[in-house]
């Protein structure tokens, strides 16, 4: 019974690290740079959706006014600050990002305070029975926002003429200008997109976690190490895992004493480093084909 | 009345201009080969009418200014380039290409059945509609690169080294269809070969690049009895 419960709990919080490995992946396929500002647009995201709340909104109807501002927010950011520097050296671009991070972290601070605020609750207290095992609402919601995620984003990119410009942009932009697509106002588009996802990762943890500037660094790391696992530009491998990680992490916090609640966020970075040892493409990116 | 007339077109990379004060045009409904040797920049012109690079010069496209500075536009406004070398999508399937092509196009049976036009011509892109671009050899990507140009149904098709890794015998076909094209669709070509015999054979007008000019410009019969051409480019 132990175990279900650490594995469930692995799961959740392995669904809030997919959200944000998602929007790297996001990030990553449009513009080709890592985005290390992306859990901290998220806090910027979980905030503005805090001051919706304030203003008297119910606190759904403030994620998604959150979640559409941050797509504002993302685009914007591609458009006048990454653009510049997308066919530089990928270096420059990871660069350019960390100091969007500490430029966000700064603006975060500024506007409001660097002190605990408390998020309202997404998902009713208490917990559903099944059999002999309570499963919380909050955990049954996170889990399945993101399978709505993952569906949504799956429909989008295979099923809609969108998803297809994105998909064809994120290959070659060059080679998709050719066809007279508007290579630009899909890499913003996809940054927004990517934003929003974000923003999503960000609300649904703030109830547990309280806002703060820095509530998303822990859960920037887990998700890195996510997307790099999963391969960068795989969303499904990115979610996979994500899982993972959240799963072996709790996994091994409780059952591997010398390891304990202080040392597991070592466990992801341990996987990760021994994964791409031997699979440098991750678990699920693809070596490109090449016939000469 | 010229479909494209370019007056005066400069241009290169950085601070290089490898292309100096050029003056082409191609007919409505016509075919204009662009011949030359290896660097004459012919590959530079082209990338120039489709906005790749910073110009000066007078590109007047269908009765407009062509745009500068942006593929994107120059492709929406008829004008669909096959670049030299794998104009593919690599990670998208063939299908997904060719979908590609298309996809600004509203007319949505249209799109379909110029999918099945572009497999009748290259029914390799049939059998492997699922595959990676990537996967294909260099003569089938140069097959579906054709063919996603041919889905955007662009008034000025333009050709850089179609033949580049085609078999003899799909390149002959290719350049049979060509004039097809031209009465089906209403098609005008700007077609750099390095074959020139090919090219010369469905063009009505030449033009000879050499160093980044004009050295030779006129029907393409009559370039094609030229002296100088015959002991340049067809190996008389
Ligand atoms: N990307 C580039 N940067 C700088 N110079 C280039 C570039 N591409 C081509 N050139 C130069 O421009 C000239 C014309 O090249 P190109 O247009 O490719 O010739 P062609 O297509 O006729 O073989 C050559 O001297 C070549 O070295
Ligand atoms: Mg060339």
């Amino acid at each position: 019974m132990l175990l279900f419960y650490q594995v469930l709990d692995g799961l959740v919080s392995g669904s809030i690290y997919a959200a944000l490995a998602l929007a790297i992946v996001l990030a990553y396929r449009a513009t080709g740079v890592i985005n290390f500002a992306q859990g901290q647009m998220a806090v910027f995201s979980a905030y503005l959706a805090w001051s919706l709340t304030t203003i008297g909104l119910p606190v759904w109807l403030a994620i998604a006014g959150a979640l559409l501002l941050s797509v504002v927010v993302g685009a914007f950011l591609e458009r006048v600050v990454m653009r510049r520097f997308e066919s530089a050296e990928p270096l420059v671009g990871i660069v350019v990002s960390i100091g969007l991070f500490i430029s966000v972290n700064g603006l975060v601070s500024l506007i409001w305070g660097t002190s605990l605020t408390q998020f309202p609750a997404v998902f009713p207290a208490g917990s559903i029975e099944l059999g002999d095992v309570g499963i919380t609402y909050v955990a049954l919601g996170t889990v399945v926002v993101l399978l709505l995620v993952i569906a949504a984003l799956q429909l989008l990119f295979m099923r809609t003429r969108l998803g297809l410009g994105f998909r064809a942009v994120a290959v070659n932009p060059e080679s998709s200008s050719l066809s007279g697509l508007p290579v630009g106002l899909l890499l913003m588009t996809g940054w927004g997109l990517a934003a929003a996802l974000g923003a999503l990762a960000g609300t649904l943890v703030a109830p547990a976690l309280y806002l703060q500037p820095g509530m998303m660094d822990m859960v920037l790391i887990y998700a890195l190490a996510a997307a790099v696992l999963g391969g960068l530009d795989s969303p499904f491998g990115a979610v996979v895992a994500a899982w993972l990680i959240g799963v072996v992490e709790n996994l091994a916090g409780t059952f591997i004493p010398a390891i304990g609640n202080d040392l597991k966020i070592a466990v992801p970075l341990v996987l990760m480093c021994l994964v791409l040892f031997f699979r440098p493409q991750g678990l699920f990116g693809r070596v490109e084909v090449e016939r000469v | 009345m010229n479909l494209l007339e370019v007056t005066g077109l400069t241009t290169g990379y950085g601070s290089s201009t490898v292309v100096h004060g050029v003056d082409l045009h191609v007919a409505a409904h016509g075919v204009t080969a662009l011949l030359g040797a290896n660097g004459a920049g012919k590959t530079t012109v082209l990338r120039a009418l489709s906005g790749f690079l910073r110009r000066q010069g007078q590109l007047v496209f269908d009765g407009h200014p062509l745009p500068s500075g942006s593929p994107s536009r120059v492709a929406r406004a008829g004008i669909a380039h096959v670049p030299q070398g794998r104009g593919t999508l690599r990670q998208l399937t063939v299908r997904e290409n060719l979908a590609v092509g298309g996809l600004l196009r509203r007319d949505r049976e249209g799109v379909a059945q110029d999918m099945a036009h572009c497999e009748d011509l290259f029914p390799v892109l049939r059998a492997r509609r699922g595959s990676q671009a990537g996967e294909l050899s260099g003569g089938e990507q140069q097959m579906l690169a054709i063919g996603r140009a041919f889905m955007s149904r662009p008034k000025l098709l333009l050709l850089d080294e179609p033949s580049l890794g085609l078999a003899p015998r799909i390149t002959q076909e290719l350049f049979e269809m060509l004039p097809r094209l031209r009465q089906d669709w209403g098609l005008a070509v700007l077609v750099v070969e390095q074959n020139a015999n090919l090219a010369l054979a469905i063009a009505d007008h030449a033009v000879v690049l050499e160093a980044g000019q004009v050295v030779l410009a006129g029907p393409a019969p009559d370039i094609a009895g030229h002296d100088d051409v015959r002991r340049a480019y067809l190996g008389d």
